[in-house]
């Protein structure tokens, strides 16, 4: 058995800000993952947006949050590394009949405390950005919205937790919670807590402390000792990534108004540069269906044409689905909101639920939230060797002559390049296997260095990353996965079985006309 | 940074940059360098370990790594310089007309050439499952047909087992083939057109005379399976290649091979600023396969598609006779 005070389930984003925060304390804290690695649920299919704060209905958690998250995002990228740019958004309204809406808009934002809102005239949106439809009537600008790379703030607050003591297990997928009462913790002030014991495949993590941050999972996790019931619909959005050709269409995020038509398809640039559409809405019943579709993938294009003429669906270079967490409420007059709380009749299990959009922007505001909560019922002496900075995998597509230079003469490694499309080299995949929190699959090194995420898709790159993570994680190359146990990419050796194995296969005539041998 | 100077500058190892760089030898040119991104010269024949190469310009079948052992000899013969496992990540023009190829590999570290010619000869790419926008799951087992025919050909090892494959094209055929014989189950060969884009004799040879069924007017409409493969939905489609609703069929497979069509490599080309062709893919040229910036020539797959790897090596050798006639009349 293994014991710790704070077990967090779930290694996206929020339970990895989570991590960060709760590591600022003398806290001995495991992170359970069921997949191969972090960042790998809804974390890592979104829209990369750090929400100005408009959206959400005032007064709810997803307001105070998403502000409070938005401030601190610019100051988290420069400490931990990672991409972020304040690039702006819009909301873009179509028809007079939507200008009450994009107004209401405009006063939540005042209410929700969103600095620098302005509502603009056509004329002032086309100066700022040519692109966009000449169809337009109004729109709503928040200069503080900003785009992120999601995966690159989960892997640097994973990384940053590390350093910093966190434990990560990950494919260490939680089957089963034992609550063990009553338990009187030692630790003060002296309160009844309980003890969970947090079942993995036969392996037994124990603490008084057990967060949820299970995602789209949540209310199985929160459901296995909780008598009050919660309920999470999977609801998926697809997404057409665009070829950085055109990922200078538009420099701000573009929003449309929500109307009668339906919610909307944003257009972005991404922080690498290119540009991303989507996503679409729809409540599924599978959680594991990231599925893209023809349907999805048409109105997504549609849809994102309506704010920018030029968009062109030859320029995808990738589509995707993901899944946001979409907490149902028995009650639908129920403004939808964000569940952070200790469950009711449970001390010490805490409920990060429902974390939908705009969970990504919220995500360092829930880690202070629930490093606040945590707090208030199991203190803790503040570290005093916090270390507050990580620094990222450095970038020879980004790097200046004289850093490529340095890097080289550091390594040699970084002058290999292994990834053309995207200049990746095999430093950037060594540092990015070897840091802590490390890749360990395909996947995972695309995530940290972006080998394979761009035109070619991987073609090229795929089989040298692969022979990279075989040498270095000291493993066949058959044992190498796209993402985790089940998605090996080879099958075998040459020949390990009959020519067409399969048993339907049956050569009828030999090449030449010959009559064939049978079996 | 290692400085050197030069008088051809060949991006690309393979069939183009082999020929192109002996013929500009044989035409007189001393200082002519080959940079190659991959480990050993010959480019994409060291894995088309089929026959079929060469009739034209040996006159005798030849595999692929035969056909470029024959330049590789020829270029070790003539003492051509060139460099492995670097990789050019920029050409420019400067102000007096003269070209800077920024290159790097693990031995110089950033490398910077003065040169002034440059013959490009990267090759093409395949178009990948994004690019075609194929809806369904993200799994592994869905490789395009060259990566395949590498873990095959030059690793040894299976990327599947129970294999479709979407394209016709000529390496989809081959690979169809060489899955099988290497122990593989292929379900089918799926073509979107009308017609197979691939020759006549790999049709015969790869499928025919494996049984495998080639169907035309068909696409995958939708990708199934979690973390690897575990079937395809095939469609009918009309003659716009859009699907026919109703005429859907499932295969289980656990591999999806893609095998269709291939992309000129010129980011290179277009971070040059030269002028693209839209049909091609390829730079834009004259008769004497220079682009629209003076002094840098363009042969091969990178120019455009070619069928056949003995065209290739015929207008690559053209390329390098322009090159040294370029420096000649610029000398004077």
């Amino acid at each position: 058995m293994k014991d710790y005070d704070v077990i967090i389930i779930g290694a996206g984003v929020s339970g990895c800000a989570i991590a960060r925060e709760l590591a600022k304390g003398k806290l001995r804290i495991a992170v359970l993952e069921a997949k191969s690695d972090v960042c790998e649920g809804t974390s890592k299919a979104n829209s990369g947006i750090v929400h100005a704060g408009y959206d959400a209905v005032p007064g709810t958690l997803k307001a105070k949050l998403n502000v409070r998250g938005n401030e601190m995002m610019e100051e988290l990228s420069k400490k931990l590394d990672f991409p972020f740019r304040r690039n702006g958004s819009l909301v873009l309204c179509f028809e007079e009949d939507g200008m009450p809406g994009l107004e209401e808009l405009y006063r939540r934002g005042i209410e929700n405390g969103v600095k620098e809102l302005k509502l603009l005239s056509p004329e002032e949106v086309w100066a700022m950005e040519p692109a966009i439809s000449r169809n337009i009537v109004r729109a709503l600008y928040a200069p503080t919205g900003g785009i992120v790379c999601p995966f690159g703030l989960n892997i640097a607050l994973a990384e940053n937790a590390a350093e910093n003591g966190v434990e990560f297990y990950r494919d260490h997928k939680v089957t089963a919670i034992v609550e063990q009462r009553p338990v009187w913790t030692e630790k003060p002030p002296a309160k009844e807590g309980r003890m969970y014991q947090v079942q993995v495949d036969g392996e037994i993590f124990e603490a008084p402390i057990v967060i949820n941050a299970a995602g789209v999972y949540a209310d199985e996790i929160h459901n296995m000792i909780c008598e009050e019931k919660i309920r999470i619909v999977p609801r998926r959005g697809e997404y057409r990534l665009m070829d950085k050709n055109c990922g200078d269409l538009v420099n701000s995020t573009i929003f449309q108004q929500p109307s009668k038509m339906g919610k909307g398809i944003l257009v972005t640039p991404t922080v690498h540069g290119n540009l991303l559409v989507g996503p679409t809405a729809e409540d599924i019943p599978d959680k594991q269906d990231v599925d893209t579709t023809a349907e999805g993938l048409a109105k997504v294009l549609n849809l994102g044409s309506n704010s920018v003429d030029a968009l062109d669906g030859r320029q995808t270079i990738t589509s995707f689905a993901g899944l946001r967490a979409h907490l149902v409420h028995e009650d639908p007059a129920e403004k939808s909101d964000f569940l952070i709380e200790e469950a009711a009749g449970h001390p010490g299990f805490i409920d990060v639920a429902g974390i939908e959009s705009p969970g990504l922007t919220s995500a360092p505001a829930i880690g202070e939230y629930v490093a606040q909560i945590v707090e208030n019922i199991y203190p803790a002496e503040r570290k005093a060797d916090f270390v507050d900075t990580r620094k990222g995998i450095p970038s020879m597509a980004l790097a200046t002559e004289e850093e490529r230079e340095a890097l080289i003469r550091e390594n040699p490694a970084f002058a290999n390049v292994i990834c053309r499309c995207e200049l990746v080299t095999e430093g950037e995949i060594l540092s990015a296997i070897h840091r802590l929190v490390g890749a360990t699959t395909l996947d995972g090194v695309k995530r940290r260095t972006r080998a394979g995420m761009g035109r070619c898709q991987a073609g090229f790159c795929s089989p040298k990353t692969l022979e990279i993570l075989s040498r270095e994680l000291h493993l066949d190359p058959a044992q190498i996965t796209k993402e985790g146990t089940g998605s090996e990419i080879l099958t075998g050796k040459n020949k390990d079985t009959a020519p067409g194995e399969g048993g339907t296969w049956k050569r009828t005539q030999e090449p030449g006309g010959k009559e064939a041998l049978h079996e | 940074m290692s400085k050197r100077t030069e008088d051809i500058v060949i991006i690309g190892g393979g069939p183009a940059g082999l020929a192109a760089a002996l013929s500009a030898r044989k035409a007189g040119c001393e200082k002519v360098l080959i940079l190659e991104r991959d480990r050993e010269l010959g480019g994409i024949l060291n894995q088309c370990i089929h026959n079929g190469f060469g009739l034209h310009t040996f006159k005798e079948e030849l595999t692929g790594p035969e056909y470029a052992e024959r330049y590789i000899d020829m270029a070790e013969e003539a003492k051509i310089p060139y460099m492995l496992n670097t990789m050019v990540t920029n050409i420019s023009l400067r102000s007096d007309g003269r070209k800077k190829v920024t290159a790097m590999n693990k031995e110089d570290g950033l490398l910077e050439i003065e040169t002034e010619t440059v013959i490009l000869a990267m090759g093409c790419r395949e178009r990948s499952r994004g690019a075609l926008n194929i809806p369904g799951s993200r799994p592994a087992g869905i490789y395009s047909a060259g990566t395949a025919q590498y873990y095959v050909n030059i690793r040894g090892r299976m990327p599947g087992k129970n294999v479709v494959i979407l394209g016709s094209g000529d390496i989809g055929l081959i690979m169809a083939r060489r899955m099988v014989l290497e122990g593989a189950k292929v379900q089918c060969v799926a073509e979107l057109r009308p017609q197979s884009g691939g020759l006549k004799r790999n049709i015969v040879q790869c499928l025919d005379d494996f049984n495998i069924p080639l169907y035309l007017n068909t696409t995958v409409a939708q990708i199934h399976g979690r973390d690897r493969v575990e079937g395809v939905t095939l469609t009918k489609v009309d003659d716009n290649g859009k699907p026919i609703p109703g005429s859907e069929w499932e295969v289980p497979c656990d591999t999806l091979l893609l095998s269709c069509g291939l992309i000129p490599e010129n980011e290179l080309t277009r971070g040059l600023g030269a002028d693209m062709d839209g049909k091609t893919g390829g730079p834009v040229v004259g008769e004497n396969l220079e682009c629209s910036i003076p002094g840098v020539f363009a042969c091969g797959n990178v120019l455009h598609v070619h069928e056949l790897v003995d065209h290739v090596s015929a207008e690559a050798e053209k390329a390098g006779n322009y090159a040294v006639e370029y420096i000649r009349q610029k000398r004077g």
